[in-house]
């Protein structure tokens, strides 16, 4: 076995130290009847040609989007990853380190988590961001978590713009809260309406773009918000807009949490990806997750550690501000090393790209016969309305090399929206696509729809 | 010991590096990208609020991050025995078959007509956790660890919601030797936390436990092999007791790489363990993550595992459940779990196959037994009179006496090139070290580990307290002052804090 450097040599010689006489006499706390004594039934060890033949097999049963003409957005975004990002994050010493629990040893990797807090707090223009959660949507449950601990009230309010899924994982999370969840209908732009449920509010939680592509000035929200005693939360799902976009954190988010994957990570079919995480700083203590800090050593020298991890769960048990632990520390690198190769005029102008990108489609898609173009502010995606039903017309293109959008009725099958909330398609293009690639879908799109 | 700068701030191979912010500048950037026309339709939301993010050209990029990982260690530079953590090693066909195109560059809400090849990877991989744990149902979605303890514990509090027993069950007991994700988990879950006692041989303490079952507990969480490095014996008669009682059994399986092929916590009487592939599967810890953490459930709570999850559709395709149904856990997260992480221990099990997985529990036991046969003279075993599991557990109680402590060790190995095992953990062990091998490391680094341990323990004895009390000397920076970050966090960089 490839893997393992022990001999049956070592293994005899090893045991006769032990004072052992068999390997089982190692086992022997194992109750007698739950002992194997046969091998699982699963295949042999196998060498690596087989392994990869194996694997090769099941990945050439997708369809990777690049293979396609791709337009699917709705919380995972297809970006072109430049090839230093991965050559990097593959280094031994990156790839096979721990958590940083000895910072002596882990001055890389502490300096890196410190780079980019100090990066996502400057993209969202916010005081202070953790060092990363699960993803989007976890983020978001944690934020509304610590919202009604911060402000000690248990009402939060949800946007009826919000990503689905975000708005299901967080029920799953303040479910056993005792938090009253006040969510409102689907709405293409909709977001100002959490300002009618404030009385007692913890939070406000509102996403811009939203699920529909919908850009939100959020200022007024965050003043009505704040007049009330209430928290806004800002949530996300394409972390690139900020580039071109006002950011929350200047128009008045207390709190901002969101999907960071669009920088430095590849789709991977929904995952590992990496939650932003952003605060004032006077809640910091109220937060979740782990947090790089700058102190000195003892020749007085700078360096790195995790902090205040009074509020974690290895100290504070059951009074922990979250039970997580291992978060997305790889993936954050990916994140700050995209951002550090891009810079503020790199991401500029590939967030400009996006928006011009989904402006050329939305006209393309627009001179459709029957498409109606949804969403009036935009970043780069967008709803539109077609007379098919959306999942149909998704499978009906994808025969033809086009991956259309994502029919909103997948996300909530449940919605109730004006009109046919089944015929509403979300689309997205990114700097990836190109002006052929928005040509065949018009092409496919009209087709399909006469 | 060499104190001496340099005038470049370098030390030999050792690469002085700045802060990003100190080294970049924001019109700079590593990136080529069609010039845009500048048009936009956000009707006066552009971004108004300065964007300062400081760009490097590619050769300085890789030079940044080169050297930084030069101040990491890693597995791939030595023995990394953090117990309870599984750093064994990674292989690298696993990251090669996770950068397939058809894996990587699948996005979540494709059309799963294109996708079936993704979802016979999540079949494949509950069907590897189902026939080793001998459980009923797999749910993969979990993210990590305590994620998937949150998905346990979440279904059993849907299964008391169910029987109607929600509002009177709300204890969870948990053994003082957990880990502290477990209480942080139970709390979570909207459950209370009750400490059982352990006993002097590191166990769950059966009488304690008994006396605290009642009609108001919830579950038991235990961790199995334990956070002590042993097995629990009265394992099965703790599943009876916890199930007679009207509770449920979550089984933490940090530690499950100990008994891969040995025994099935399904024929323990488990009814949810979740599994974290970045340990007992070798998908790399990247410095804190990904992780991944699928729960298996016993047929008691199958019923309440969380959305999405495979289905068979008419045609005999695999397909997804994506909806979520009142009385389930719901959902976790935004899509299906750790694709990339699916694909790279399914790699891992397909490699080592069953004979190989029983291997993997058998060295990693044989490596920790072997190092605790050669520790034990050295260092107090506080649970050292029989055989341990993956981890050997010692303490400082002989180094006392000369005021060196756990920590003084782990600092002392710094220097002789090692990560320290993990300290201070489990907590019912005063100044513990908890010291995990693994099996992907040979004899003869075991011996120089054990050797190097023993050199310590041998210079405790002398009168060298001050030179422990001064380590590290060698690393690339010294002991840092982690009370001064805590009292007044800097958490970010900031334009005032340009150094002169």
């Amino acid at each position: 076995m490839r893997y393992l450097p022990l001999t049956n040599d070592d293994r005899a010689e090893m045991l006769k130290r032990i004072g052992a006489k068999s390997i089982d006499d190692l086992f022997i706390d194992i109750p007698k009847s739950a002992r194997l004594t046969e091998l699982v039934d699963l295949p042999l060890a196998q060498g690596e040609l087989q392994v990869e033949r194996h694997m090769r097999a099941l990945a050439e049963k997708n369809a990777p989007a690049g293979r396609n003409a791709s337009f699917l957005g709705a919380g995972a975004y297809r970006h072109h990853v430049p090839a230093s990002v991965d050559h990097l994050i593959q280094r031994s010493e990156f790839l096979t380190a721990y958590t940083p629990y000895q910072p002596e040893f882990a001055q890389g990797g502490l300096q890196a988590l410190f780079e980019f807090q100090t990066q996502v707090a400057m993209l969202l223009d916010m005081e202070v961001a953790n060092a990363s959660m699960y993803d989007g949507s976890t983020a978001l449950a944690e934020a509304a978590l610590m919202a009604a601990r911060v402000t000690k009230r248990k009402k939060l309010v949800f946007s009826g713009g919000l990503h689905p899924h975000y708005l299901e994982t967080a029920r799953t999370f303040c479910e056993p809260h005792g938090l009253e969840l006040v969510v409102l209908p689907a709405a293409i732009d909709g977001e100002a309406e959490v300002t009618k449920h404030l009385d007692d509010a913890a939070a406000v939680i509102v996403q811009s773009p939203n699920v529909f592509g919908a850009v939100t000035d959020l200022k007024p929200i965050a003043d009505s918000a704040h007049a009330k005693g209430a928290l806004l939360i800002a949530a996300f799902t394409e972390a690139v807009s900020f580039g071109l976009i006002e950011p929350p954190g200047a128009m008045g988010a207390d709190i901002v949490a969101g999907e960071g994957q669009s920088f430095g990570n590849a789709l991977t079919y929904g995952g590992p990806y990496v939650g932003f995480f952003a605060c004032r700083e006077k809640f910091v203590r109220q937060m979740p997750g782990r947090l790089a800090g700058e102190t000195v050593d003892a020749d007085g020298k700078r360096g790195f550690v995790l902090t205040l991890s009074t509020r974690e769960q290895h100290i504070r048990r059951e009074k922990a501000t979250s039970n997580i632990c291992t978060n997305s520390g790889l993936c954050a690198l990916a994140v700050t090393i995209h951002l550090t190769l891009l810079g503020a005029a790199g991401l500029k102008q590939l967030a400009q790209l996006n928006h011009e990108t989904a402006c050329k489609l939305a006209d393309a898609l627009g001179a459709v016969k029957g498409v109606e173009i949804l969403t009036r502010r935009f970043f780069n995606e967008f709803a539109i309305r077609t007379p098919r039903n959306a999942a149909d017309l998704v499978e009906t293109l994808a025969g033809q090399g086009v991956l259309a959008g994502v029919p909103y009725a997948r996300l909530a099958p449940a919605a109730k929206m004006d009109a046919k909330a089944e015929n509403i398609l979300l689309v997205c293009a990114t700097e990836t696509n190109t002006d052929e690639d928005i040509a065949r879908y018009a092409r496919t799109l009209k087709a399909a729809l006469s | 010991m060499n104190t001496e700068t340099t005038t470049s701030g370098s030390r030999g191979l050792l690469q002085a590096e700045p802060l990003l912010f100190d080294a970049g500048s924001p019109a700079r950037t590593g990136v080529d990208l069609p010039k845009p026309k500048g048009e936009s339709r956000l009707g006066g939301l552009e971004r108004k609020a300065p964007l300062n993010l400081p760009g490097l050209s590619e050769p300085e990029t890789l030079r940044h991050y080169v050297r930084l990982s030069q101040k990491n260690y890693a597995i791939d530079l030595g023995l990394f025995p953090l117990g309870s953590c599984t750093m064994k090693h990674n292989p690298r066909l696993n990251e090669r078959m996770a950068r397939l195109e058809g894996f990587a560059d699948l996005h979540p809400l494709q059309p799963t007509s294109t996708t079936q090849g993704a979802l016979e990877v999540i079949r494949q991989v509950g069907h590897w956790l189902l026939t080793l744990t001998g459980m009923h149902t797999a749910a993969l979605t979990p993210k990590a660890g305590a994620h998937g303890e949150f998905c346990g514990m979440l279904a059993i509090r849907a299964a008391l919601a169910a029987r109607g027993e929600l509002d009177q069950r709300k204890r969870v007991l948990t053994p003082t030797s957990a880990h502290g994700t477990n209480p942080a988990t139970a709390a979570a879950a909207g459950f209370h936390v009750e400490e059982v006692a352990g006993t002097s041989r590191g166990r769950v303490d059966l009488s304690d436990f008994r006396s605290k079952l009642g009609a108001d507990v919830a579950g038991v969480m235990i961790t199995n092999p334990n956070t002590c490095g042993l097995f629990e014996p009265d394992i099965k008669a703790i599943a009876d007791l916890i199930h007679e009682a009207g509770g449920y059994f979550y089984c933490d399986g940090a530690n499950f790489n100990a008994i891969l092929g040995k025994t099935r916590p399904g024929d323990l009487g488990v009814d949810a363990m979740h599994i974290n592939l970045h340990k007992t599967f070798s998908t790399p810890h990247g410095g804190g993550g990904p992780g991944a953490g699928p729960v298996v459930f016993s047929e008691a709570l199958a019923p309440f595992a969380p959305a999405p999850f495979l289905a068979i559709d008419r045609d005999g395709a695999l397909a997804l459940q994506e909806e979520t149904e009142a009385g389930t856990v719901g959902r976790l997260c935004a899509f299906h779990g750790q694709m990339g992480m699916f694909v790279r221990a399914l790699a891992y099990m397909l490699s080592h196959g069953s004979d190989g997985l029983r291997q993997v529990a058998e060295d990693a036991v044989l490596n920790a037994n072997y190092l605790l046969a050669r520790l034990r003279e050295h260092y107090h075993a506080p649970f050292g009179d029989g055989p341990c599991m993956h981890e050997a557990l010692l303490d400082d109680s002989t180094l006392k006496a000369r005021g060196i402590e756990t920590i003084d060790v782990a600092k002392m190995l710094l220097d002789e090139g090692y990560h320290p095992m993990t300290t201070y953990f489990p907590l019912v062990v005063h100044g513990a070290m908890l010291i995990e091998p693994t099996e992907t490391e040979s004899r003869a680094e075991v011996d120089r580990f054990a050797d190097t341990l023993i050199a310590i323990a041998e210079r405790a004895k002398g009168n060298d307290t001050a030179a422990f009390k001064a380590a590290p000397q060698l690393t690339p920076v010294r002991r840092l002052d982690e009370t001064r970050a805590a009292r007044n966090p800097r958490l970010r960089w900031r334009e005032a804090q340009r150094p002169e």
